[in-house]
C-alpha cells in the first residue's frame, strides 16, 4: 500500500489500527494463535501480520478449525499460503470430534457445521492452552458483532457475555485474564467488506479462485443462489442450472450461497460491492436467517 | 478517501437511532436484508413505515426493551469519506459508554429535540465531548418538522445553548436544523427551511476538517514490541503517538536516559525517510542501547513529564466504587504499572460542570484525582496529546477495566525528574564550586526564628563562596515525593540546600532523610528546647548539631554553624557526617 505521508487514507488508518492491535497482543499474551481458514478476511489478517512482524517470524502459529465442509479450492489455498509464508499451521477437524464422540451430528437437512465447530475450537484452545485467538470477524457483518469489543473476553467455557464487556477506550486494550480464560481478538473489527476488497486490490493479494466469476451448477432456494455439490445436493423438485457466479464468503459448503456475477478481478468486485444492496451475510449465510439473534446465541456459546 | 470517526449519544425518544438509520439508509450504508429484518421485527412500530431505529439496536435485550445499552459501531462510506459511528445511549447511567464512544471520535453529534430545546442530557453529552477533547461538534436540532421548521424556534434554542457551548473549547461548532424522520437536511438540504443556508448533516460530515495530525517536533514513540529476527536487525515497533520522526534524528530513551540516533524507519512496504503521527513503524537505532516494551523514545530537548505523582480526570466504569486504599494497575501507552489513588480531589457534576466534594467515586461519575504510581510514567496532558495523555485503570483482582483517565494540564508542582540529561555530573560541579552539595534540614523551636536563621545562614555561606539556596517547602504542598525529587535535582546541580520545613513534621523529616540517603542530609537543631514539651521532635540523636541561636544571637549562631559545617568538610572533600556533635 502507498506509504506517502500525506493525509492518511482510510485504508492506511485501518491498517495501522490492526497492526497496533496485533503487536499489542503479541507483547501481552503468552500463547496467541491466529485463525486462518483460507477465506479472504483471514488472508487480509495474514498480510497485516506480515506488516506487524516482518522481518521476524509471526510470534504465533496459524490454526484452522476444519469443518470438513470446505470448498476444496479454499483448503488448497490455506496450505499453499501457510507454506509460502513459512509459518506453522495447526489443523483441528470437526470430523475428528465427531469420530471421537465429542460432537453428534444433527439429523436432517440442516447439517451446517457453524455450531458444530464450537467444541472442536474449544478443545483446540485447551490443547494448546492458547490465551488469545485472532479472528477475522468484522463489525459490519452482523448486529451482534457491531457491539462486540476488539478484545472479546471469554470465560473458562469460551462464552461471550454481551452485557459484561470491558470498556474499550482509545487504543488501550485490557488483555489481563485469569488462568483458563481467553480473549478473542478482532483486529479488523472496523473494516467493511468494501475495505477488505480494496485492500486485496491495492495489496495485490492472492485469494482462492472461487471468489471470482466462474461457472457452477446452482439452484435457487429461498431466494439464495446455492452451489450444488455432494455436500449440498439439489432437492428432488429443484432445477439445477449452470450460472456464472462468485462467492462473497467461503464458509461451510453446506450453507454458503454464491451470487451471480461476472466480476473476475478485485476491482470489478469493488464496483459491485459498492452498489450492492444486500449484506455479505444476508446474501450468503443460510443459517443466520433462522433467528434474529442467531449470531448472538452462537457467540454466547463460544463461537467467534 | 479519508476516515472520520464520530459519536452520537441519545435515548430512544430523541430520534438518535432514527437519525443514524436515516444516514445509513439515505447514503445506502444500509442493506436490503437489514431493512427486511427491521420490517420483520415488531417492536417500536410507532416511528413510521419502517422503524429505522431497528437497524441499529443489535442485542436481544435491547430489542426486547426497546433501548440501547451499549456502544455500537456503524459504518458507511460516501465517495468522499469513510465513516465510523460510535453510537451510544444518552442516559446518565451510560456516561461510561458515551465516554468510550467519544474517546476515539473526531466529531460528536449533539442531538436536541426542537420541541424541548437543550435538556440536561444534551448538556451532559456536550460536557463529555469536551472532557474527552473531541474537536468538532454538530448540534443537530431534530424534529424540526414538529415545530414547522420555525426559524424563530431555532434561534431561541441557539440563544439558550450557545453560551454554554462557548465555554467548552471546541474547535468547530455547526448548528443544523433537521428532521431525521422525513430526511430533511440529513443527506441533502430540502426546501423546508429556506432560512437555513448551511450544509446538510452529511455534507458537513463529508467536508469538516479532521483535526490535523500532530506534527510538532516533540515526537513520542512508545515502544510496543521488539522485533529481533537476527543480529543485524533490532527494531522497536510501535505507534508514533506524536510529532514527526526522521532518519538521523537524535532520540532519548526513557527511562534509561540514553541517547542514540534513528538509523532506519522500517515498514514492511519500504523504509521511510520520515514519518508523522499516527503511524505504525519499526525504528532501528544507531547504537545498541537498552530499550524494551514500555519504554519511550522522545525528542531529547522536548521531554514529556516524567512523573510518578500526577493529577487526572477519571471516568469511573465499574459497579464497584473507587477504593482509595486499594492498589490498581494503570495502563498508559504500552506501560502497565501499579498505582494508588492518593487523593480524590473532587467530583465533576456532569450536568453543571460544578466541582463537588466527594468521599468516593461511583459508576459513571467523573472526578479529579491525584494518582501515585509505583514507577514513573511519561506523560503529556490529554489536551496536548490524546495518546500520551490517556490511560485506563484495571482492578488487579477481577481484571476489570474500572476507569478511564485523562492527564490534566495543570499539574501540581513536583519532581522535575530528568537531571540525568546533564553531561556535567555532581562531582564535577562540587569540584568547580569548591564545596560539597549538601542538604541541611533545619529544626527550630519557632518557625519565624527558623526562617530568619535560614536566610542569615544562606547569606553567610554565599559570602563564603557557596552556591546555596533556601527551599520554601510550603510550595511542595505536602507532596514529599515531589520535595525529595526537587532536593535531589538541586543536589545534582551541586548546591547547598537549606530546607525550611514546618515545625511539627518529625515523620516527614525522617522520611526525607531516608529518601535522600544519610550521606546527603544533616539536621541542624536551632536551640535545644527549654522544656520537654515536644521532646519527641527534638530527640537530639536525630539532629547532627545544635546551634545556640537565642543565647548567641543571629550573627554568632550562623558563624558557628558555618564553622561546624566547614569542620565537617563542607568545603573540602569529606562528606558532612558527624552525628550528635554540639557546638
Amino acid at each position: 500500500m502507498s506509504t506517502s505521508a500525506e493525509s492518511q487514507s482510510h485504508l492506511q488508518a485501518l491498517e495501522d489500527e490492526s497492526i497496533f492491535i496485533m503487536r499489542e497482543v503479541a507483547a501481552e499474551f503468552e500463547r496467541p494463535c491466529l485463525l486462518f481458514s483460507g477465506g479472504k478476511d483471514s488472508i487480509v489478517m495474514l498480510r497485516l501480520a506480515e506488516k506487524a512482524f516482518r522481518p521476524g517470524k509471526f510470534p504465533f502459529p496459524l490454526m484452522h478449525i476444519d469443518t470438513g465442509h470446505n470448498f476444496p479450492e479454499v483448503v488448497a489455498f490455506r496450505d499453499y499460503r501457510a507454506a509460502q509464508l513459512g509459518e506453522r499451521l495447526i489443523v483441528r477437524s470437526v470430523e475428528d470430534s465427531i469420530r471421537s464422540g465429542r460432537i453428534v451430528e444433527r439429523p436432517g437437512q440442516d447439517n451446517s457445521r457453524n455450531r458444530m465447530q464450537i467444541p472442536t475450537l474449544l478443545d483446540a484452545l485447551a490443547e494448546f492452552r492458547f490465551d488469545a485467538v485472532f479472528g477475522g470477524a468484522r463489525r459490519d457483518e452482523e448486529k451482534a458483532r457491531a457491539k462486540e469489543r476488539i478484545y472479546s473476553f471469554r470465560d473458562r467455557h469460551g462464552q461471550w457475555d454481551p452485557k459484561n464487556q470491558r470498556p474499550e477506550l482509545w487504543n488501550l486494550y485490557n488483555g489481563r485474564i485469569h488462568n483458563g480464560e481467553n480473549i478473542r481478538i478482532f483486529p479488523i473489527s472496523n473494516w467493511t467488506e468494501l475495505d477488505i476488497w480494496q485492500y486485496i486490490a491495492t495489496e495485490q493479494l492472492e485469494i482462492p479462485s472461487i471468489y471470482y466469476a466462474h461457472k457452477r451448477p446452482i439452484v435457487i432456494r429461498n431466494g439464495l443462489v446455492l452451489p450444488i455439490s455432494d455436500l449440498l445436493p439439489a432437492l428432488p423438485d429443484e432445477i439445477v442450472e449452470e450460472r456464472t457466479v462468485r462467492f462473497r464468503t467461503v464458509g461451510d459448503a453446506t450453507c454458503t450461497a454464491c451470487v451471480e456475477s461476472p466480476a473476475s478481478d478485485p476491482w470489478q468486485v469493488i464496483e459491485e460491492t459498492a452498489v450492492t444492496r444486500i449484506t455479505e451475510r444476508g446474501a450468503t449465510r443460510v443459517d443466520d436467517k433462522v433467528s434474529e439473534a442467531s449470531m448472538e446465541d452462537r457467540k454466547r456459546a463460544g463461537y467467534f | 478517501m479519508d476516515l472520520l470517526r464520530f459519536s452520537t449519544a441519545g435515548s430512544v425518544d430523541d430520534g438518535k437511532s432514527t437519525l443514524i438509520g436515516r444516514l445509513l439508509f439515505d447514503s445506502k450504508g444500509v442493506f436490503e436484508d437489514q431493512l427486511e429484518a427491521a420490517e420483520r421485527s415488531t417492536v417500536n412500530r410507532s416511528a413510521g413505515p419502517i422503524d429505522l431505529s431497528l437497524l441499529t439496536d443489535g442485542l436481544r435485550a435491547e430489542r426486547e426493551q426497546g433501548i440501547t445499552i451499549d456502544v455500537a459501531y456503524r459504518y458507511f462510506a460516501t465517495p468522499k469519506r469513510k465513516f465510523i459511528i460510535a453510537d451510544t445511549p444518552g442516559h446518565e447511567q451510560y456516561t461510561r459508554n458515551m465516554a468510550t464512544g467519544a474517546s476515539t471520535a473526531d466529531l460528536a453529534i449533539i442531538l436536541i429535540d426542537a420541541r424541548y430545546g437543550a435538556l440536561v442530557q444534551s448538556r451532559r453529552h456536550t460536557i463529555i465531548a469536551s472532557l474527552l477533547k473531541i474537536p468538532q461538534i454538530v448540534i443537530a436540532v431534530n424534529k424540526m418538522d414538529l415545530v414547522g421548521f420555525s426559524h424563530e424556534r431555532f434561534l431561541e434554542i441557539q440563544r439558550d445553548f450557545q453560551p454554554f457551548v462557548d465555554q467548552m473549547g471546541f474547535t468547530g461548532v455547526q448548528w443544523i436544523p433537521l428532521s431525521a424522520l422525513n430526511g430533511d437536511n440529513v443527506v441533502t438540504c430540502t426546501d423546508v427551511a429556506p432560512w437555513y443556508h448551511g450544509p446538510s448533516l452529511l455534507e458537513h460530515l463529508e467536508t469538516v476538517e479532521i483535526a490535523p495530525v500532530d506534527v510538532r517536533e516533540d515526537f513520542r514513540f512508545p515502544v510496543q514490541f521488539v522485533i529481533r529476527p537476527n543480529l543485524d536487525f533490532r527494531g522497536f515497533a510501535g505507534l508514533l503517538a506524536a510529532g514527526t520522526l526522521k532518519v538521523g534524528d537524535e532520540v532519548l530513551a526513557l527511562p534509561a536516559g540514553t541517547r542514540s540516533k534513528v538509523k532506519q524507519i522500517h515498514t514492511h512496504d519500504a523504509n521511510l525517510p520520515q514519518v508523522s503521527a499516527p503511524r505504525c513503524v519499526t525504528v532501528l537505532l544507531e547504537d545498541e542501547i537498552d530499550v524494551s516494551r514500555g519504554d519511550m523514545l522522545v525528542h531529547p530537548q522536548r521531554l514529556p513529564w516524567v512523573k510518578r505523582d500526577f493529577d487526572a480526570q477519571l471516568v469511573w466504569m465499574d459497579a464497584t466504587p473507587l477504593d482509595v486504599t486499594r492498589p490498581y494497575l494503570i495502563k498508559h501507552t504500552t506501560r502497565t504499572v501499579r498505582v494508588k489513588i492518593a487523593q480524590l480531589l473532587y467530583r465533576i457534576d456532569t450536568n453543571t460542570l460544578e466541582h463537588v466534594p466527594a468521599e468516593t467515586q461511583q459508576l459513571n461519575e467523573i472526578s479529579r484525582v491525584r494518582i501515585s504510581a509505583a514507577q514513573a510514567l511519561y506523560l503529556d496532558s490529554y489536551e496536548s496529546n490524546r495518546t500520551t495523555g490517556s490511560f485506563i485503570l484495571i482492578d488487579p483482582l477481577t481484571n476489570a477495566t474500572v476507569a478511564a483517565g485523562m492527564v490534566v494540564a495543570d499539574q501540581p508542582a513536583d519532581e522535575q525528574a530528568v537531571s540525568t540529561l546533564s553531561r556535567i555530573d555532581r562531582a564535577a560541579r562540587e569540584a568547580h564550586n569548591g564545596h560539597r552539595a549538601q542538604a541541611i534540614l533545619l529544626a527550630g523551636t519557632s518557625r519565624e526564628a527558623q526562617t530568619q536563621f535560614a536566610r542569615a545562614l544562606e547569606t553567610r555561606l554565599f559570602h563564603r563562596g557557596a552556591q546555596v539556596l533556601v527551599l520554601d517547602t510550603e510550595s511542595a504542598r505536602g507532596d514529599l515525593a515531589a520535595l525529595t525529587a526537587t532536593i535531589r535535582l538541586l543536589l545534582s546541580a551541586g548546591l547547598v540546600v537549606l530546607i525550611d520545613l514546618p515545625l511539627d513534621t518529625r515523620a516527614e523529616r525522617d522520611a526525607l532523610r531516608r529518601a535522600l540517603g544519610v550521606d546527603d542530609v544533616v539536621e541542624m537543631l536551632i536551640d535545644a528546647p527549654d522544656s520537654p514539651t515536644n521532646a519527641d521532635f527534638h530527640r537530639p540523636v536525630l539532629a547532627d548539631c545544635t546551634v545556640p541561636l537565642r543565647r548567641a544571637g543571629l550573627d554568632a549562631a550562623t558563624a558557628q554553624a558555618v564553622t561546624w559545617l566547614a569542620d565537617q568538610g563542607l568545603f573540602g572533600t569529606h562528606r558532612v557526617v558527624s552525628p550528635g556533635a554540639g557546638i
